[in-house]
């Protein structure tokens, strides 16, 4: 019996102590691991989709809450004088959640361009979401009231070969992204003027 | 007899190095040392969680009672793991993005947990620290020389750190990578090699 609650005693205590360090490092690390996936990730996909901005999008940014969520919302200001902003949204796919980041010209409505951010599809097949121009190019300039789905599902997206999945499940997150761009419209609006 | 501190420390380094002479701990070895900078990536997270487990399980020896050790050691261990991925996603992003699901899985590195058992529960802090100050630096030899052997046969060039790289192709012209080398079948043969030629040193 006593050696029963030792044992009880020393696992709980160890556990607790763990617990209580690895939340102690993970708040204290949580910012700069946010600079770094902006660095790394959402940086490259903002710097592709925004390339012909005359402002930095990375710095000009803010948060927008929706509902219970926070979202960061990036400002490229185009050569022509209008505004384009950029947005992450998820999608399920194959091997997990896909990000895509979605940026939106203001001004005519349409789609700048999207670039995946973070993924864990198949190399060589959902993989190609990422890279491959024939099939991400293919959401650009589509205007923000369109419905984005793959052919299968009635839409205009040519899903990528073999990977129907993943090609459904970036389609998922730029509607969504679309809808929700659409729903914030007026606050987007504002906040940008 | 006890041993002096000197000879706790050397043992990792020759008699008794992980991959090369234990043939331990090959699920890493094999997985991440497609560059010499992963390999000393990998081998510095190991180095950072074995000491830090010896240390704490030798520490906690008189508290542990034996029938759950393995659960306490796995606590101990995991915690570090979990620390070291927060770390690296905080300050070597790069490098964290290129290990990926290895760094988690040091978790289950039978060298970590093996000198837990084997050593640390049994001997003094001092001695303890020294044991993994051992072994994780001949484990992070082991995977340099690996990733130096693989990134040199299958790029042809040797990146130090960062931007400090060196191409085999300004020593010898006409030197044609041997891409296999990088790929998983690669791994095999070059630690192959590897054993065989550490075999016929230490005979």
């Amino acid at each position: 019996m006593n050696e029963l609650v030792r044992m009880t005693v020393v696992l709980t205590g160890l556990a607790t102590i763990a617990g209580g360090v690895l939340a102690a490092v993970h708040s204290g690390t949580a910012d700069r691991i946010a600079a770094q996936q902006l660095e790394y990730v959402k940086g490259p996909a903002i710097r592709s989709i925004m390339a012909a901005t005359t402002n930095n999008p990375l710095e000009d940014s803010f948060q927008l809450s929706i509902g219970e969520e926070e979202k960061t919302v990036f400002i490229g200001s185009l050569a022509s004088g209008g505004t384009a902003v950029a947005f992450e949204e998820f999608g399920r796919g194959f091997g997990g959640d896909i990000g895509v980041m979605v940026g939106i010209n203001m001004e005519t409505e349409t789609i700048l361009g999207t670039a995946v951010t973070v993924h864990s599809e198949t190399p060589g097949l959902g993989a190609k979401a990422k890279n491959d121009r024939s099939f991400t190019s293919q959401f650009e300039g589509l205007p923000v009231s369109a419905t984005v789905a793959v052919t299968q599902d009635g839409g205009q997206i040519d899903a990528i070969s073999g990977a129907t999945t993943t090609s459904r499940a970036v389609c998922e997150a730029i509607a969504q992204a679309l809808e929700r761009y659409q729903m914030l419209h007026a606050d987007l609006q504002k906040t940008v003027n | 007899m006890a041993k002096t501190l000197k000879q706790e420390f050397t043992k990792g380094l020759w008699k008794d190095l992980p991959p090369f002479r234990l043939v331990l701990g090959l699920c890493p070895v094999l997985g991440v040392t497609t560059t010499m900078e992963n390999g000393l990536g990998m081998g510095v997270a190991t180095t950072f969680v074995l000491c830090g487990s010896n240390l704490l399980v030798s520490l906690l020896r008189q508290a542990i009672p034996p029938r759950v050790r393995i659960a306490c050691f796995v606590i101990i261990i995991a915690a570090f793991v979990t620390v070291v991925e927060l770390l690296m996603q905080a300050y070597t992003y790069p490098l964290y993005l290129k290990l990926g699901v290895f760094i988690p899985l040091i978790v289950v590195n039978c060298i970590v947990l093996g000198r837990a058992e084997a050593f640390a529960y049994k001997n003094k802090v001092s001695s303890s620290v020294a044991d993994a100050l051992g072994i994780g630096i001949g484990f992070t030899l082991s995977l340099s020389l690996l990733g130096s052997l693989r990134e040199l046969l299958g790029n042809g060039s040797l990146t130090i750190w960062g931007d400090l790289s060196y191409s085999i192709i300004d020593v010898v012209p006409s030197f044609q990578p041997f891409t296999f080398a990088t790929q998983a079948p690669g791994a095999f043969v070059c630690l192959g090699l590897m054993l065989c030629i550490i075999n016929l040193i230490g005979k």
